[in-house]
């Protein structure tokens, strides 16, 4: 099977108004959760998917909300839990899409365990990841991509911790396919959505996302319309990695595996070319770790690897023990093993 | 094999007598490592293939191979067999089959005098000797007189048998315990014949080990036949068994054919999540090998995970098992909340093993009742049901699987280590007698709500994703009655609190009479639930022969509970509640129905002896006294 069932199926032509569902939007005026709503409720109809077969999972906090928005089946489990019970459906039913909705609390803080696990298994779920770097729901604790220092109401004094880095954790997850976008760059954050639906696999993709109420700014250093440019790498696979608003910078590998940054004069050569395919983690993990304010922000598709699913690999083995022992009945079921008859 | 016919043939030797039993109960006990537990299912097979009714219990550490030759790495397997029906494995071994001094220590408090002890000598070196804890060697320091001991170097016997064989030391010392059985064999009057072929399927991968095995075996029984050490041999006559096809079957094995066979009835995939643990993981293991009967089975990254994937399961139409112990049932409540808030089907098996926390792994205990029954944040009822006996662990689990989907709730199924490990024959059901699960998923979507109730059961309908026109969100917030949308209207909440419960309730329409064993009044009547079944059953068999006016009430289903269980409390003069915990059913019995009921609680790890239910009615019933006069008048 290379292609999804799902996009087999030939859906009359849908309307971004088709996945809005009759519930009231109840983040707080600004959030960056409702740019993302709308993106994903403008691809949504483009990917030719019925809209019954597709399903949206979530866990706990603000962005697990999202499922009630969306006119289409939806589950709101409980905290961290959501690539778990994604996992299930997925399973049992191959043919329906399913999107995980987590952010940065309840996706790598609670919900670690079952992100990594489900990237490593490679199910066919496309999770977004928003990370607004702070608990908001909660009303504003530090979080596990908070900043080290970070004063929050829980860490009056600044953070301990050191950060994760989400795309970090997913590469490190053996996950095939990991991207980023931003909730306010509509046209890059739907370019990246459709990647990731069009992958077949766990997508992981981690959404720069403000939270205006609780901690306003957060990416702003990075996304602001006067710095992004310099701040942020765009990803194209087959191109040299360049970046500036002049398109002056790019970024090579020194002799001893590390990157840096150097002055191009329209010569591309030397540097490194996106390459989402490499099968080794090595040169995505580099990207992942590019940070501000020595490295721009690497945003687009880092890695895109079709690697076989779990569900895949487990239709594959049930075929081949059907062809070896036939199909089951209650009759052969009970009678499996030793028996004997007293008469 | 025709090397074995050469070297090994049946000496000649004068035969001996051969005495009838109606009941032996025989202990095989060893180091982790001394295959004790393979001898003992070995052995078991030949005494249901011989015709005896029987039970079995194996008895094992925790710790996979604790250093050799110590108490803890002792390992046993006991097996009780009869001509009568039997219900337990038995409370004392008649025989006990020792491979080492540590089996021996841990093992001889329950023999009584006058049993049996066969005893590999060779390994009773003084390290063993040290290691298990005696200054002095038992077996020649006097203090085994009041036992019959027959003391055998199956070690050496092993090693001479397979000289040349070209074997390692360490392959000779591994076939240690066929030569057990081979004795035991003899001694019970079993052929040969049957078993050597067992081996040789056994080790198909390896014939030089299977030939290793049979020659171990047979030198084993020939020693019997030659050595002159036993007086007799014993044979127990064929039990009265129903005609029928037979299986051994253990409790998880039940329990995993049970939920096999419940899918098939309802039509339905299986998914079970699920995360190892003893003594549970055997029932993943059965499942795991099924994927020809439309079974998926996933093993979880964590028990979190094993039941919330198996919640996404059943959300897109699976029947949802998830199976585990008391810890991992822990770990998952929060997601039993969800189950409950979702109205999703959903079975959660739960072998419940001795605890709090860690516990002991490898022993029964049935303190998770009230857990099951309370232990969630909320309101959060859910049914809870447990098997009596390993072959009814077949039918609970349908029962299980059928409740959950007919009431879209959650089903929770207490078994204990002692049903999972234990093993008895078990008739096999005519499988065209077995009725179908109705399922109806809803696809219409005319007047659909989420959260519309049959107004039978209560029950939601069942709509997976995927159905064209009834997309819709659940969840574990709150809903608004019918509609189904997030609710925080305090009304609402109520009426769905009490709506939640009035489902569980209902269940009780569709739950048999609880059925006395005995006569329906009288003096004392004894409630048990779980594995406690055989136990209590045999107590008031032998305390009615003993002419008290004793019954039994046995509960499979404890939440709710029958509707007559208020009625035949009332029927007795005292009721007794026998459970391995410190009395959560008696609390349960005391608040429900207002009963003067006590309680008798044991919380060993061991299952009760019939004997010390017997003791305790007796007890109870002021006729302890009296009954000590008569065993003394047995005794004279």
């Amino acid at each position: 099977m290379t292609m999804s069932q799902c996009n087999i199926v030939q859906a009359p032509k849908l309307t971004r108004k088709d996945f809005i569902s009759d519930q009231d939007v109840r983040w707080c005026p600004g959030c960056g959760d409702y740019a993302i709503l709308a993106s994903i409720q403008r691809v949504m109809p483009e990917l030719g998917v019925p809209r019954e077969k597709m399903v949206f999972v979530s866990g706990i906090g603000c962005s697990s909300r999202f499922p009630y928005y969306m006119n289409t089946y939806g589950f709101h489990s409980i905290h961290g839990r959501a690539p778990a019970v994604a996992t299930g459906i997925k399973i049992t039913r191959p043919d329906l899409m399913v999107w995980v909705v987590t952010g940065d609390g309840d996706g790598l803080s609670i919900g670690g365990n079952h992100l990594i696990h489900t990237m490593r298994r490679n199910i066919d779920l496309k999770i977004l990841l928003f990370n607004n770097r702070i608990y908001g729901l909660t009303k504003g604790q530090t979080s596990p991509t908070s900043e080290q220092g970070m004063k929050t109401k829980s860490t009056p004094f600044g953070a301990l911790d050191r950060p994760f880095n989400p795309l970090s954790v997913a590469i490190g997850s053996a996950a095939t396919f990991v991207a980023r976008s931003i909730d306010i760059d509509s046209p890059h954050l739907q370019y990246v959505l459709r990647r990731a639906a069009e992958h077949k696999g766990t997508a992981f993709v981690e959404l720069y996302q403000n939270c205006n109420v609780f901690n306003d700014g957060t990416w702003e250093s990075v996304t602001d319309k006067d710095v992004r440019s310099d701040r942020l790498l765009v990803l194209e696979h087959g191109k040299p990695l360049v970046f500036g608003k002049e398109r002056k910078k790019g970024i090579r590998m020194r002799p001893d595996m590390s990157p840096e940054v150097v002055e191009i004069n329209g010569n591309t050569s030397g540097l490194l070319v996106h390459d989402e395919t490499r099968r080794d983690e090595g040169y995505h993990f580099m990207l992942s770790r590019l940070a501000s304010p020595e490295f721009p922000e690497p945003i687009g598709v880092l890695r895109a690897v079709r690697e076989p699913t779990y569900e895949e690999l487990m239709a594959e083995q049930c075929r081949t023990v059907i062809q070896e022992r036939g199909k089951g009945t209650i009759e052969k079921l009970l009678h499996a093993g030793e028996t004997w008859v007293v008469s | 094999m025709s090397d074995i016919e050469s070297t090994q043939s049946a000496p000649e030797v004068r035969p001996r007598p051969m005495s009838e039993l109606e009941t032996v109960v025989v202990r095989f006990a060893g180091d982790s490592g001394d295959g004790m537990q393979l001898t003992g299912t070995e052995f078991t097979k030949s005494v249901a293939l011989e015709g005896s009714d029987l039970a079995t219990f194996p008895d094992y550490p925790a710790e996979i191979r604790a250093p050799a030759g110590t108490l803890a790495g002792v390992s046993a397997y006991q097996v009780h067999f009869s001509s009568q029906e039997v219900y337990t494995p038995g409370d004392q071994p008649d025989v006990l089959v020792v491979m080492n001094p540590a089996a021996l220590r841990i093992n001889l408090p329950d023999l009584p005098h006058g049993g049996i002890i066969i005893a590999n000598v060779g390994s009773f070196t003084q390290s063993n000797l040290e290691k298990a804890g005696y200054k002095a060697n038992p077996l020649e320091d006097g203090s085994l007189s009041g036992y019959q001991v027959f003391a055998i170097d199956i070690a050496k016997q092993v090693a001479l048998a397979l000289e040349g064989m070209g074997l390692t030391a360490k392959e000779v010392g591994r076939c240690k315990n066929f030569y057990a059985l081979g004795l035991m064999f003899w001694l019970y009057n079993h052929p040969v014949e049957r078993e050597e072929k067992s081996i040789r399927a056994k080790f198909q991968k390896n014939p030089k080990l299977a030939d290793a095995n049979i020659k171990a075996f047979r030198a084993g029984y020939y020693y019997g036949e030659t050595a002159e050490l036993f007086p007799s041999r014993y044979v127990v006559p064929p039990a009265v068994i129903a005609p029928g096809t037979y299986r051994h079957i253990t409790g998880n094995e039940a329990t995993a054919i049970g939920l096999v066979t419940a899918a098939q009835l309802a039509s339905l995939p299986l998914f079970c999540g699920s995360y190892p643990i003893t003594p549970a993981s055997d029932i993943l293991h059965n499942l795991a090998m099924y994927p020809n009967y439309d079974v998926i089975t996933f093993q979880a990254e964590d028990e979190i995970a094993a039941i919330t994937a198996t919640i996404g399961a059943a959300y897109a139409g699976a029947l949802g098992v998830t199976t585990t112990s008391g810890p991992g049932m822990a770990l998952k409540t929060e997601a039993i909340g969800l189950a409950v808030m979702a109205e999703l089907p959903l079975v959660i098996v739960n072998v419940q093993r001795g605890g709090p926390s860690t516990g002991l792994p490898t022993k029964t205990e049935q303190a998770d009742l009230f857990q099951a029954v309370f232990g969630r944040n909320g309101e959060c009822p859910v049914v809870v049901i447990a098997p009596a006996t390993p072959g009814d662990c077949f039918w609970m689990a349908i029962e299980a699987a059928r409740i959950a989907i007919r009431h879209m709730c959650t089903v929770i199924y207490l078994s204990d280590g002692f049903l999972a490990n234990g093993a008895e024959p078990w008739k096999l059901p005519d499988a065209a007698s077995l009725q179908k699960i109705p399922v109806a998923f809803r696809t219409d979507p005319e007047g659909f709500h989420p959260y519309l109730r049959n107004p039978d059961t209560l029950a939601r309908p069942w709509v997976v994703p995927g159905t064209p026109g009834m997309e819709h969100r659940i969840g574990g917030l709150e809903k608004e009655d019918v509609i189904g949308n997030v609710s925080y209207d305090p009304q609402n909440h109520e009426k769905m609190v009490r709506l939640r419960a009035e489902k569980i309730a209902r269940v009780v329409h569709e739950v048999p009479d609880a059925t006395v064993y005995g006569d329906s009044s009288g003096d004392l009547l004894i409630v048990g639930w779980g594995s406690t079944y055989g136990a209590i059953t045999q107590a008031v068999k032998s305390l009615r022969r003993r002419g008290h006016r004793v019954s039994a009430l046995h509960l499979r289903y404890l939440n709710p509970m029958p509707a007559n269980v208020g009625r035949v409390l009332a029927n007795f003069q005292r009721v007794l509640v026998a459970e391995m915990n410190l009395g959560q059913l008696l609390m349960m019995l005391r608040a429900q129905f207002l009963v003067d009921a006590v309680g008798f609680h044991k919380v060993q790890g061991r299952p009760f002896k019939v004997s010390e239910l017997v003791v305790k009615a007796e007890e109870l019933l002021g006729a302890r006294e009296q009954a000590e006069l008569c065993a003394h008048a047995e005794m004279v």
